[in-house]
C-alpha cells in the first residue's frame, strides 16, 4: 500500500457498516459511555461558575480568533523568532512533505530509532508508518498511543488514544505483547509500560512531539502533557522534532494562560496538567541538557484552503480538547473508530471534509442530530452546528451563494432522487393553496422523511418506532372552521341586534 | 445563552404559525396552544397561507428549497405582531437561522425584522403572559423532555420545567441524562437509523425508568420519536409504558380539569 492511499486521511471502507459493527459491540457500548460520563463529569466540576465559564470562553474565543485574523503574519514571525533561537523550521504543503522532511532530518543523523510524544498531526500524517517503512522504528511513549501501537490500532479519541479499551483488554494487550502479568491494578500496568518505555528513551536517537500552542512574539513552542513524556521526548534524545498544524500558532505568552486553563478544564478537568512545556531553543552553551538540534515542522494539509472562507475559517480555532466529543451523544454510542478518520467526533465532522474532501468524508456531517451539546461545550466557541450544516450544504451544492466555494468535493452527494424530491418539496411548501389542498399522508413523507421515500418507504423510521398517525383534521382546516363558525355566531348576533 | 433577553410586555393581538408537524399530526396541541393564549386575553391571527418553516431542507443542506419556502412565510405576518411557535425547533430556525439564510437577498430586512419576532410558545406564556395555572387536574406524575433547540439555540431549558413546576398536582420526575438528544434530529433518524435508534432507545429506557406515566414535550418532532419508539419497545415485551403529550395540550387540559 502506498502511504498515499492511508487508511486513516481518507476514510476506511462505508460508514453505516463500522456504525453497525460498534453499535451492536456491547463492550464498546459500554466502553464509551462509562468513559464519556466521567469525563463530562469532572469537566462540569472543573467549571463550577456559568459566568466564569463564559466569560473565559469569550476571551479564548477571541485570542483564538485574532490569531487566525493575521495567522501569515504570526507564522513568519514565529519563524523569525525561532529561527534566532537556534530552532530550523520547515514548512510543509501536506502529510506527505512533512513525513519526509522528518525522514530526511533522521537519515541526516543516521537515526535508526525514534520516540514519539503524543501528537494527532503525525496520526493524520501517518508519521509511525512511514518511517517504518524506511526503516526507522517509531515509538509512541503517551501510555494510550503505546496501548494503540502495541493493539495495532489507531486513537479513537483526541485526548484519550485508548478511551476504548477497558483495565481487563489492557491488561491481556500487555500480557500478551510484552509479558507483564495479568492484572487488573492500574497503577501496577502503568508502572510495567512506563518502565518498558523508560527504557527505549535511553536508546531514541530523534524524539519527535506535537505543539499545543506556538508562540509568536517569543518563539515559544508550549507542549501539554501529563505523564513527563513530552519532556523526556523533547529533552532526552539529541534531536527534538516539534510537528503542528499551522492554525496553532497564538501571538502572545499572555494568550497562552486562558487557552491552557480551558484547554486542561475542558479536556479531563484538570486545572492544570502535570507537566507544561515551553521549548525555544535547543541546549545552549553550559547548559546540561536538552536536544543539540530542535526542528519545527509546520503543516498545512488542507489548513490554508479552510483559512480562505470566512465561516469554515472557525474551523481552525479548534484546541484538540476533545470536549465536544465526550459530550456527543454519537460518538458516544459509536466510539472513534467508527468514524473512520484521524479526528472522529464533532470536531471530526467539520475538520475531515477539508482534510480528505467531501467526496470522501460524505457521510459525516449528516451524522449529527444537530443537539448542539459540542458547540455548548466548546472552549473555544466553534459553532460546530452551524459547520455541520454549512457541510451538509456543501455536500449537495444546496446554496447556490456558495457555487465557487472552497470545499473539495463540494456537491459529492448531489445526486439520486433526492434534489428533485426537494424541489417538488420546496412547491408544495411555498403556496399555501398547494399545501392545503396536498395529499394528506404524501405531503408529510415527501416533506419530511425524502431519504425514507428513496430507499425503503418508512423502514428506517420503523426500524425501532411504529408508524406516526396522521390527524383526521390539520390545524387548518379546525382553524378555518372556528372562523366560520365565529363569523356566523357574529352575522347572527347582528341580525338579532337588528330586529 | 450569551446574552440576558428582555421580554415585552403582554400584546394585545400575536400570529400564530402552528409548524407542518402540529398541522398534521398534533392539531390539538396547535389549538391548545391558540385555546392557552386566547385565555390570556390575546387575539390569534392563523395565517391560512403558512406551511413549514423550512427546517426539512435547511438541515439537509438544500438551502436554495428552504428560502423559497421561508420567503413565503415572510410574506404572512405584514402587522408588527409578535409570532408565536409551538415548537423549540421551528421556533430556532425563525428566530436563528433566516436572517442568515436570507443574507444578500432582497428579504435580508425582513427576515431579520421577523426573527426579532419569534416567539417559542412556553417561553411566550411564561415570560410575556407572565401565566398563572390553577391545576384542575388529579394527581399526575410526569416527565420532560425539552428539545435540544430549545435548550440550546433558543435558551429556554428551565421553561418547561418552570411552567409544570407551577401545577399543584404535578409531580415532576428527572429522567437520567436529561440534557441528552432523544435521537430525532430530523432527516437523521432516516439518514442514520442505528444510531437514532440507539440514542431514543435509551431515552425510552431513562424515561421508563422514572415511572412517569406521561412525557410532557414542547416540540412534536421529538415526541413523535421518544412515543414511537416506546411503543414498538412496549409491543416487543419491554416495560416502557408512557404516553407523550405536548406541554400545551398538558397545560390547557390541567387548567379545565379534564
Amino acid at each position: 500500500m502506498g502511504h498515499n492511499a492511508s487508511p486513516q486521511q481518507n476514510g476506511v471502507g462505508e460508514f453505516h457498516p463500522r456504525v453497525h459493527d460498534a453499535i451492536t459491540n456491547p463492550q464498546i457500548r459500554a466502553n464509551f459511555r462509562k468513559a464519556m460520563d466521567g469525563l463530562m463529569e469532572k469537566r462540569q466540576q472543573a467549571f463550577p461558575s456559568d459566568e466564569e465559564l463564559e466569560r473565559t470562553r469569550e476571551l479564548a474565543a477571541a485570542i483564538r480568533l485574532r490569531a487566525l485574523s493575521k495567522l501569515p503574519e504570526l507564522l513568519e514571525k514565529l519563524e523569525a523568532n525561532l529561527i534566532a533561537q537556534g530552532v530550523k523550521v520547515h514548512w510543509a504543503e501536506n502529510g506527505d512533505e512533512a513525513c519526509k522532511i522528518i525522514l530526511d532530518i533522521c537519515n541526516g543523523k543516521n537515526a535508526k530509532s525514534v520516540i514519539k510524544g503524543k501528537s494527532m498531526v503525525s496520526e493524520e500524517m501517518e508519521l509511525n508508518h512511514y518511517l517504518e517503512e524506511h526503516g526507522i522504528e517509531a515509538l509512541e511513549s503517551d501510555l494510550g498511543e503505546y496501548i494503540v501501537q502495541l493493539a495495532e490500532e489507531t486513537p479513537s479519541h483526541i485526548i484519550m488514544p485508548a478511551i476504548h479499551k477497558n483495565t481487563e483488554q489492557i491488561s491481556d494487550l500487555l500480557h500478551e505483547k510484552t509479558g507483564t502479568q495479568k492484572s487488573r491494578d492500574v497503577e501496577y500496568l502503568t508502572a510495567e509500560a512506563r518502565q518498558q518505555l523508560r527504557e527505549r528513551f535511553e536508546k531514541a536517537d530523534v524524539g519527535v512531539s506535537g505543539v499545543n500552542f506556538a508562540v509568536a512574539e517569543t518563539g515559544t513552542l508550549c507542549l501539554v502533557e501529563n505523564e513527563g513524556n513530552g519532556r523526556l521526548t523533547t529533552t532526552v534524545p539529541p534531536v527534538h522534532i516539534a510537528v503542528t498544524g499551522i492554525e496553532k500558532v497564538v501571538e502572545n505568552l499572555e494568550d497562552v494562560a486562558p487557552l491552557l486553563s480551558l484547554l486542561t478544564r475542558s479536556a479531563t478537568g484538570q486545572h492544570i496538567t502535570t507537566y507544561f512545556n515551553m521549548i525555544s531553543s535547543p541546549r545552549k552553551e553550559g547548559e546540561l541538557d536538552g536536544p543539540e538540534e530542535v526542528h519545527l515542522v509546520l503543516v498545512d494539509g488542507g489548513r490554508s484552503n479552510i483559512y480562505q472562507d470566512d465561516e469554515l475559517l472557525d474551523t481552525l480555532r479548534c484546541i484538540r480538547c476533545g470536549a465536544c466529543m465526550n459530550h456527543c451523544p454519537v460518538y458516544t454510542r459509536i466510539g472513534g473508530h467508527a468514524y473512520g478518520y484521524t479526528y472522529p467526533g464533532p470536531i471530526g465532522k467539520i475538520l475531515m471534509p477539508h482534510l480528505a474532501g467531501l467526496d470522501d468524508a460524505k457521510d459525516l456531517p449528516s451524522a449529527s442530530s444537530l443537539c448542539g451539546a459540542c458547540g455548548e461545550v466548546c472552549p473555544v466557541k466553534i459553532p460546530i452546528p452551524k459547520l455541520l450544516v454549512r457541510l451538509r450544504e456543501e455536500s449537495v451544492a444546496g446554496d447556490h451563494r456558495h457555487d465557487n466555494s472552497v470545499v473539495k468535493g463540494r456537491g459529492a452527494k448531489r445526486k439520486g432522487m433526492e434534489p428533485l424530491i426537494w424541489k417538488g418539496w420546496a412547491k408544495m411548501h411555498k403556496h399555501g393553496g398547494l399545501y392545503r389542498s396536498g395529499t394528506g399522508l404524501a405531503t408529510v413523507l415527501w416533506g419530511l422523511l425524502p431519504d425514507a421515500l428513496l430507499s425503503k418507504g418508512m423502514g428506517a423510521w420503523m426500524s425501532c418506532r411504529t408508524m406516526p398517525k396522521l390527524a383526521k383534521t390539520t390545524l387548518h382546516q379546525q382553524m378555518k372552521t372556528r372562523q366560520q363558525v365565529q363569523a356566523s355566531d357574529n352575522n347572527q348576533r347582528e341580525n338579532a341586534g337588528d330586529l | 445563552m450569551s446574552s440576558i433577553k428582555l421580554y415585552p410586555p403582554k400584546p394585545k393581538k400575536v400570529y400564530f404559525f402552528g409548524t407542518c408537524l402540529v398541522d398534521l399530526f398534533y392539531p390539538d396541541a396547535g389549538m391548545a396552544g391558540i385555546q392557552l393564549l386566547e385565555r390570556e386575553g390575546i387575539e390569534v391571527i392563523f395565517p391560512q397561507d403558512q406551511t413549514c418553516c423550512g427546517q426539512p431542507a435547511y438541515t439537509s443542506g438544500y438551502h436554495d428549497q428552504a428560502r423559497e419556502v421561508a420567503a413565503a412565510q415572510l410574506a404572512l405576518f405584514p402587522e408588527d405582531y409578535l409570532i408565536v411557535l409551538p415548537s423549540g425547533s421551528c421556533a430556532g430556525m425563525m428566530r436563528e437561522h433566516y436572517p442568515e439564510l436570507f443574507a444578500g437577498y432582497p428579504e435580508e430586512a425582513l427576515a431579520r425584522e421577523i426573527s426579532g419576532r419569534i416567539y417559542e410558545l412556553t417561553e411566550f406564556l411564561l415570560h410575556v403572559c407572565h401565566m398563572q395555572i390553577e391545576d384542575k387536574g388529579e394527581p399526575v406524575r410526569v416527565a420532560m423532555h425539552t428539545s435540544c433547540s430549545a435548550r440550546r439555540e433558543m435558551g429556554l431549558g428551565d421553561v418547561g420545567p418552570s411552567l409544570l413546576g407551577k401545577m399543584a398536582h404535578v409531580e415532576v420526575v428527572e429522567q437520567e441524562r436529561i440534557k441528552e438528544c432523544c435521537g430525532f434530529g430530523g432527516a437523521f433518524s432516516v439518514r442514520h437509523p442505528e444510531i437514532s435508534e440507539a440514542m431514543v432507545t435509551d431515552k425510552v429506557a431513562a424515561i421508563a425508568a422514572t415511572g412517569a406515566d406521561t412525557l410532557i414535550t414542547s416540540d412534536c418532532g421529538c415526541m413523535m420519536n421518544i412515543t414511537g419508539a416506546a411503543e414498538q419497545m412496549e409491543n416487543q415485551g419491554q416495560d416502557s409504558h408512557f404516553k407523550g403529550e405536548h406541554i400545551a395540550s398538558f397545560l390547557w387540559r390541567r387548567c379545565h380539569g379534564s
